[in-house]
């Protein structure tokens, strides 16, 4: 267990890294570093690899909004149903049950504010069980999964010390 | 007025020389580096900043303050099984480097004898020089992976010396003691009467089995010195903050010296190091686990390119033989060359020599690329 813990840990960091380097990182041999991303993807522990992109930098910038949602139950249905449906559309981004004021956490992406108001007042707020919708639209990233967006800190150590 | 003698005894240190070298030359990728890449755990830093806004920048009592005393004698019992009053026998100082300075300069007297294992961090030579004190040199051996030993003691004359001066986890070498190992030490001292002056900066940085310290061994706690701080486990170099742990007879010794030259150690490190102690382990296993990586990755490469290079289990350091032997020239080269700048071994005294000290702290990225020009060196 720990030869996928330490091979999921690299990946974490920069999911990039070849199996050569993470075999000479952990000290396995590159087919067993195979072997154990082709585990980790088949059980369903990593689900996919993505880039981290900083769209300011792009120009072409996407409207991103986090909306959160208020859920009502009834007997037949339950929050994995009601998520599940609104997971499907490819606008969203990540659906996160959440504890508090409200139930549903959802991040979504568009080209404009109209398409992505449209989106939720069209797509989302009329699924029965959705009760109210807030949206909040995105301003500015700092971080995002880890990562930061500033311009980073020069090494300021000296070149060689003792 | 010209310097006193004894400054005039000490050479000025060669990774001086080094680290001119390497200033003259642009966008270099250095392996030369004595400290961590990364900062200080953001909730010490913000200790730090809530003293100062708090006004605290007053000096704090000679010895520290109490509460950074009690959570150092908590931490070394609670991790290293060390026990030690924090009224009597801790002593917070500027950095280890400051408690291996009194320890001497309290301890040592002109004409006593201290064997010092080497190679070694580059102070503790000059320390006993300007506290009068004469040097032994004991050299370690790559086939012992760079540990000391009760042979390599007993050949080096070590018989006869007052004290006894080294640092496990190593610098510039990256070797560690396990306790059996540390038992012969311990018995060579305990046999010669040997005083020990122990540097366990890096002890919170072991890969392959946890830090003992010797004061734990029979019948060491009454002639041990244990010398530490925040600089490497926390990333708090420029802080200034170690101390040390001892019997209170010399811990009174050195605070004698302490509260007429330091008066206390920086007080907003001291705020820092606290909240260190208290919250900071997760921060601190996340950086040993990433260094772990980084010794992994290097270890493979030397052995992928043909140099020799024992698996250094501690510290951030890796201690390969140099092809041809000359380490200088080999070191010299790969700056010009390859702009990658490493230190020679032979700085850090003797048995160094033919050996080049590579510093993992530094990103992996940069550390692909440095192997990938030390590859391209070697042709």
């Amino acid at each position: 267990m720990s030869s996928h813990s330490d091979v999921l840990g690299i990946l974490r960091t920069d999911a990039r890294t070849s199996v050569e380097d993470i075999a000479r990182q952990t000290g396995l041999e590159e087919e067993d570093v195979e072997e154990v991303v082709a585990e980790l993807e088949s059980s369903g522990v990593v689900r996919g690899y993505r880039a981290v992109v900083d769209w300011k930098r792009v120009g072409d910038e996407p409207v991103r909004a986090a909306v959160e949602l208020n859920v009502t139950l009834d007997r037949e249905t339950s929050y994995n149903e009601v998520a599940e449906r609104v997971a499907k559309f490819p606008k969203v981004e990540s659906l996160h049950l959440v504890s508090g004021d409200y139930d549903l956490l959802m991040e979504v992406e568009g080209e404009s504010m109209s398409e992505v108001s449209s989106f939720i007042s069209e797509k989302v707020a009329p699924v029965p069980e959705i009760t109210q919708t807030v949206t909040h639209y995105v301003m500015d990233t700092y971080k995002d999964q880890g990562i930061e967006f500033g311009d980073g800190e020069d090494d300021d150590r000296l070149s060689v010390s003792p | 007025m010209k310097p006193a003698d004894r400054v005039e005894r000490v050479p000025p240190s060669g990774i001086r020389r080094f680290f001119e070298l390497a200033e003259e030359k642009e966008d270099i990728i250095s392996l030369g580096v004595g400290e961590p890449d990364f900062s200080a755990p953001w909730a010490a830093r913000e200790a730090a900043i809530t003293s100062l806004e708090q006004g605290k920048t007053s000096y704090t009592a000679n010895r520290g303050r109490r509460e950074l005393r009690e959570a150092i004698a908590d931490d070394a019992r609670e991790r290293y099984g060390l026990d030690y009053d924090p009224d009597e026998e801790v002593l917070v100082t500027a950095g280890a480097s400051e408690g291996l300075d009194l320890a001497c300069r309290a301890l040592v007297d002109p004409g006593d004898t201290v064997a010092v294992a080497q190679p070694t961090y580059v102070s503790y030579v000059p320390a006993v020089t300007f506290a009068g004190g004469e040097v032994c040199a004991v050299p370690t051996r790559p086939e012992n992976e760079f540990k000391l030993t009760y042979e390599r003691l007993e050949r080096a004359g070590a018989a006869e010396a007052d004290a006894l001066m080294y640092c496990y986890p190593n610098n510039p070498t990256g070797a560690t003691m396990t306790g059996d190992e540390l038992a012969e030490v311990a018995a060579f001292a305990r046999e010669h009467d040997l005083f020990v002056l122990s540097d366990e900066i890096y002890a919170e940085l072991t890969y392959e089995h946890d830090h003992t310290s010797i004061a734990t061994l029979p019948g060491m706690r009454e002639r041990t010195v244990v010398f530490n701080g925040f600089s490497k486990a926390y990333a708090m170099t420029g802080l200034r903050l170690g101390y040390a742990l001892g019997p209170p007879e010399a811990v009174t010794a050195m605070n004698r010296i302490h509260q007429y030259t330091m008066l206390s150690a920086p007080t907003t490190a001291q705020y820092a190091a606290i909240e260190a102690l208290e919250s900071c382990a997760e921060a601190v296993a996340e950086m040993r686990r990433e260094y772990d990586r980084r010794r992994n990755f290097v270890l493979s490469r030397f052995d992928e390119l043909g140099m020799d290079c024992f698996p250094a289990g501690g510290a951030f350091y890796a201690f390969p033989e140099v092809p041809g032997g000359d380490a200088e020239a080999f070191a010299e080269g790969l700056l010009e060359e390859q702009g990658v700048a490493a230190v020679p071994g032979g700085v850090f005294g003797e048995g160094g020599a033919g050996h080049l000290r590579v510093s993992y702290a530094t990103g992996l990225g940069e550390l692909k690329e440095a192997m990938a020009r030390i590859e391209s060196y070697l042709g």
